[in-house]
């Protein structure tokens, strides 16, 4: 048996549908003038055509289906007596004088069903005849076809005997007999196909074979289908039965095909009874067995099966389910040495989704998988097979999607030892499945054991692990963060201590990130830790005088050593911002000298870090912003600030920043309230400053590009003079904005072509107010335009 | 020319007919010419009663030296062509010398006649039975008819039947055991066997099993041995591995088979023989050959 070209098999093909088309027009004709001598001549002669070593299976296939058409209608001829005048029992023998063997079996099968369905003999004693008979065919294709035509030919047979209830039990044992003696010699002979040919064609027979795996298994579905098979007769004669054909034939192809047939074809019910003994045919297959898979159909089909209804439930409890499935997965990947990491934890996989499935509720069942698996991954070198570590992410993420709650799989004490085994990358990747999670299924994370248990697991993310040179991705790296920031703000308890705790331990945590971690983290970590400010805040009353481990002040350090850290990474501008966070929590506190702290470190950062005349500007702003809203300082302090701060303002490097930043400072000692600071002359000294900075880059503009700049600055201070005008500063008078309003008119005469709309609806809310009437139409009312 | 031809003619006819001639069983016989013809069966021991029947043709007046008729048991043997053996010879006068004008009829009756031996048309070979009617005559050469008749004997089921059962083989290549159920067979018996593969090392394509018979006629140096395959039957197709039992069902009614014959009046004997042939895939053929016994079984249909 050569390589054969696919022409050629094409010819033979041909060849041999025509032999059956010539024979089946002299066997019609033989049929229709009722001579059974003629019939049993040309049916021979046709069926002469299967005898051909040729065919690949598909082509033989496609010449037996042919023959088989062809077949029935010859049983029907058989069936009917009156026609061919001649007893079944005669004709059974009558057809037995063909000399050639193929042709020979199949005549008999073919009348044996017309036996068996005539009830002229016991069915069992026929049956028990011709699966016998077919031993004579021994050659694979043909043996494999033809004992499939016989179990085709007496299915339905076999279903009316087996499902016969009214008959005694012997009867389905017959027929189950008679499949199971078909099923045996049909996967010898399929296993045997392997064994035939040059190792050359190894794989096309492979794949030859797997286009006749369905004529074996097929009995199996038959045996299925019948419904005397209970699940004792199941039990005792038909599973022990293919098992044993499954481990003797030590066939790969064959034993994957058939556990999994087994699997398939037969009821969740029965598995579940008879587990053990499935499960003991496991570890005896072949080590090339993909029994991974197998297991893990079986698996998947029972924990189907368990979510179908809670009766069945206690079904699985009874028999063991788990354990018994654990300890086969165990002694499977004992026994095949060979199996490489991916299967064994692909196992682990399944049997995880299984215990997640059916028992929900035991968390060491998963924790005792978890267990078995890091005993196979530490007695293998570190994962280098993507795959694997492809497989151990599922094994991680399981319990995560499983229990919406993440807390719980916190508690899995082989969770991080299953952790230690992945690659920092993969590390990663399973850190980030973690914190979705989290987030996802907004799992608050409320007690420090757990957060410390948390962080343990996603330190990849935390912090540089030993192989710290990782290329690593900007964007990824960034998300990543992101993602920890995130999470921090999940971790939350009502109880002011433990939450402190729970700060410091992510703080301790997150202080080994290093700098490039640090600004992501840091804000999250330190606006958690003012919410608790805030908090403790509104609880201050209570609280006071007891001996509690968490003030604000406590809090207020601990925060200052964050932002230190962070101002060192250096990342100056965040820390300013932060600093001035804290600065306002500490007003908010009531802790005068705690904020003050906080603003010398803003203005240390701004002038020893903060070099960038936009960061400047920007910070300016901040601090301007921050310093306004702040109540708890003293008059000296306040002024030490603010001078500080317009300081600054005016020192800034362009001058429209620095006329801006001036105006802005005039708020500093503008601030609403009850208590608020009015301190007009120091207002309109900032407006006028802004304004003289302002006609200086107004002076500057046009001497560098010859024409006058815009007007926009001065637009700008007119809006705050009515600002002021309005709330009512007495330094402020109408005066000074008709002067202003001058000589911004004067400024636009310069190019009239451009009409300022800013100014346009400065003007036109001027106007409004004046229309307005009342206290502030009169006001306004001296305001020409 | 009628006239003419008739002139060449015997003057008489002669029919033989027998007295249960009608309710006796007819069997198949193939004549010289290659026809067939259905003759009367007989077996040993039985009475053959009939009458002859002579009819002058044109009444013309028949002289003879006497009628008489004999019953003849003959083994004639081709390669002695023209030697006939009388085995059984009997004779019974059925008119006395003188003159014949009109048709005739004349009983005879040979009874409880040993036959012991059975009609046989072999290859080289042939017994067979015949009653011969001679009207003796004058200067003229004698008138004389023929009428076969096939005589078979029944033996009842032998007493003792053995199987038949042997390990045969080629060293480390090949080792069989195979089973035929008897050795002695009645020609409607069916063989049921079993061949089991004890070790296979080549490659076997197929298996039949072959009926063969041989006929030995003469004796000394003038034996003449002839083998035909009677039947190929197909038993196996494929490679067996090893432990696999292949079965046997052969109907032997298809087939045209005779009892065993031993040594039959010294002149021939016809034996049969299974033979299991298998042939592996570069077409070498391994076979086995065992006697078996044919017998005719009385049928009770």
């Amino acid at each position: 048996m050569l390589l054969i070209g696919a022409e050629d098999e094409e010819k033979w093909l041909a060849e041999g549908i025509a032999g059956v088309q010539h024979n089946a027009f002299y066997l019609h004709r033989a049929l229709d003038s009722n001579n059974l001598r003629d019939a049993l001549k040309y049916s021979a002669q046709m069926l002469s055509e299967l005898r051909t070593s040729k065919l690949s299976p598909q082509k033989y296939y496609e010449l037996y289906m042919r023959a088989f058409d062809e077949l029935r209608i010859l049983e029907m001829f058989f069936k009917d007596e009156s026609k061919h005048g001649v007893s079944v029992v005669d004709l059974y023998e009558l057809v037995q004088h063909a000399g050639n063997i193929l042709p020979r079996l199949y005549l008999l099968c073919t009348v044996g069903s017309v036996y068996i369905k005539s009830k002229e003999a016991p069915a069992k004693e026929l049956l028990q005849d011709l699966v016998e008979m077919c031993h004579g065919v021994q050659h694979p294709i043909r043996g494999l076809f033809l004992r499939s035509y016989l179990a085709q030919i007496s299915r339905d047979k076999l279903l009316d005997i087996g499902s016969d209830y009214e008959g005694d039990a012997d009867t389905v044992m017959d027929a189950v007999e008679f499949i199971l003696e078909n099923f045996t010699e049909m996967n010898k002979l399929w296993v045997r196909m392997q064994l035939e040919g040059p190792g050359r064609v190894r794989e096309k027979r492979e794949k030859e074979r797997s286009a006749l795996q369905e004529l074996v298994g097929k009995n199996l579905h038959v045996l299925s289908q019948i419904e005397g098979v209970d699940l004792e007769i199941y039990k005792e004669t038909v599973l022990p039965r293919v098992l044993e054909q499954v481990v003797n034939c030590k066939d790969d192809l064959s034993q994957y095909y058939l556990m999994d047939c087994i699997i398939q074809v037969f009821p969740d019910e029965y598995h579940l009874q008879t587990l053990e003994m499935l499960l003991a045919a496991c570890p005896q297959v072949q080590p090339t067995v993909d029994i991974k898979t197998v297991l893990s159909r079986l698996m998947d089909r029972l924990s189907k099966y368990a979510a179908s209804s809670a009766d069945v439930l206690t079904e699985f409890l009874q028999v063991e389910a788990f354990t018994k499935l654990s300890n086969a997965i165990e002694k499977v990947i004992e026994v095949q040495v060979d199996m490489p990491a991916v299967g064994a934890i692909t196992l682990y996989v399944s049997l995880l989704t299984f215990t997640l499935r059916v028992h929900p509720d035991r968390l060491d069942y998963v924790d005792q998988v978890l267990g078995a698996c890091v005993k196979k991954l530490s007695s293998i070198p570190k994962l280098e097979d993507s795959r694997a570590t492809k497989q151990v992410v599922a094994l991680l993420s399981a319990p995560l999607e499983k229990y919406n709650d993440t807390v719980t799989a916190l508690k899995i004490s082989n969770y991080p030892r299953v952790m230690d085994h992945l690659d920092n990358g993969t590390n990663k990747v399973m850190a980030m499945v973690i914190i979705e999670s989290i987030m996802k299924n907004n799992t608050c994370i409320s007690t420090a054991d757990k957060v410390e248990v948390l962080f343990e697991l996603i330190k990849g993310l935390i912090k540089d692990l030993d192989s710290a040179t990782d290329e690593l991705d900007e964007e990824d790296f960034k998300d990543e963060q992101n993602s920890v920031a995130k999470l921090i703000h999940m971790l939350y308890n009502n109880e002011p201590e433990e939450m402190l705790k729970i700060i410091c331990i992510v703080w301790k945590h997150t202080m080994a990130g290093g700098p490039k971690r640090l600004p992501f983290t840091v804000p999250s970590l330190v606006f958690s830790a003012l919410r608790l400010v805030r908090q403790l805040q509104g609880q201050e009353g209570d609280i006071v005088g007891e001996e509690v481990p968490a003030t604000p002040k406590k809090i207020f350090q601990l925060l200052s050593q964050m932002i230190e850290a962070l101002s060192a990474v250096p990342s100056p501008e965040l820390a300013l911002r932060l600093y001035l966070q804290c600065a306002e929590a500490a007003n908010g506190c009531d802790l005068e000298y705690v904020a003050y702290e906080f603003f010398t470190q803003v203005f240390v950062l701004y002038e020893e870090e903060i070099a960038n005349s936009k960061a400047q500007v920007t910070a300016i702003h901040l601090i301007i912003g921050a310093l306004q809203r702040m109540n708890v300082f003293s008059v000296e302090n306040r002024d030490t600030l603010t001078h500080k701060t317009t300081g600054y303002s005016a020192r800034l490097l362009k001058k429209p920043d620095q006329c801006r930043a001036v105006y802005a400072c005039s708020h500093l000692f503008w601030v609403d309230g009850q208590d608020g600071i009015r301190d007009g002359e120091r207002v309109l000294l900032c407006l006028k400053r802004a304004l003289r900075i302002a006609n200086a880059a107004q002076q500057m503009a046009s001497i560098a590009r010859d024409s006058s700049g815009p007007v926009t600055l001065f637009v700008e201070i007119l809006n705050k003079y009515l600002y002021y005008f309005e709330k009512g500063n007495k330094q402020i008078t109408a005066a000074a904005i008709q002067h202003l309003i001058e000589l911004i008119n004067t400024e636009m005469q310069g190019d009239s072509a451009t009409s300022d709309a800013f100014l346009a609806s400065t003007l036109r809310y001027i106007q409004f107010q004046k229309q307005r009437g009342g206290v502030m139409g009169a006001k306004f009312e001296s305001i020409k335009l | 020319m009628n006239y003419l031809v008739g002139a060449f003619k015997p003057p008489c006819n002669i029919f033989i007919s027998f007295a249960d001639g009608r309710s006796r069983k007819q069997v198949p016989l193939k004549k010289e010419n290659g026809k067939t013809v259905m003759v009367a069966l007989f077996q040993s021991q039985e009475s053959i009663v009939g009458e002859v029947v002579i009819e002058p043709v044109h009444r013309k007046k028949v002289e003879h030296n006497g009628v008489k008729i004999e019953l003849l048991g003959q083994i004639e043997l081709y390669f002695d062509r023209g030697n006939f053996y009388d085995f059984t010879s009997l004779v019974r006068e059925l008119d006395i010398p003188g003159e014949l004008y009109e048709r005739k009829t004349y009983p005879f009756e040979f009874s409880t006649v040993e036959m012991p031996y059975e009609s046989y048309n072999g290859v080289n070979v042939r017994l067979r039975y015949i009653l011969k009617v001679t009207i003796s005559r004058n200067y003229v050469g004698n008138i004389v008819e023929y009428q076969e008749f096939v005589v078979r004997n029944y033996t009842p089921p032998p007493s003792i039947n053995n199987i038949i059962k042997m390990e045969v083989g080629i060293e480390d290549c090949l080792h069989i055991e195979f089973e035929y159920s008897k050795s002695k067979y009645h020609l409607k018996d069916v063989i049921i066997g079993k061949i089991y593969f004890l070790l296979v090392r080549i490659k076997l394509k197929n298996m039949d099993l072959e009926i063969r018979y041989r006929e030995s006629t003469g004796s000394g140096p003038n034996t003449y041995v002839e083998t035909e395959t009677l039947a190929k039957f197909e038993l196996m197709d494929g490679a067996p591995v090893r432990g696999e039992s292949i079965p046997i069902r052969l109907f032997l009614s298809p087939y045209e088979l005779t009892p065993t014959y031993q040594n039959i009046n010294n002149k021939f004997s016809v034996k049969y023989y299974l033979n299991l042939v298998l042939v592996d895939e570069e077409d070498r053929r391994y076979f086995k050959q065992q006697e078996i016994t044919m017998y005719r079984l009385l049928e009770t249909s």
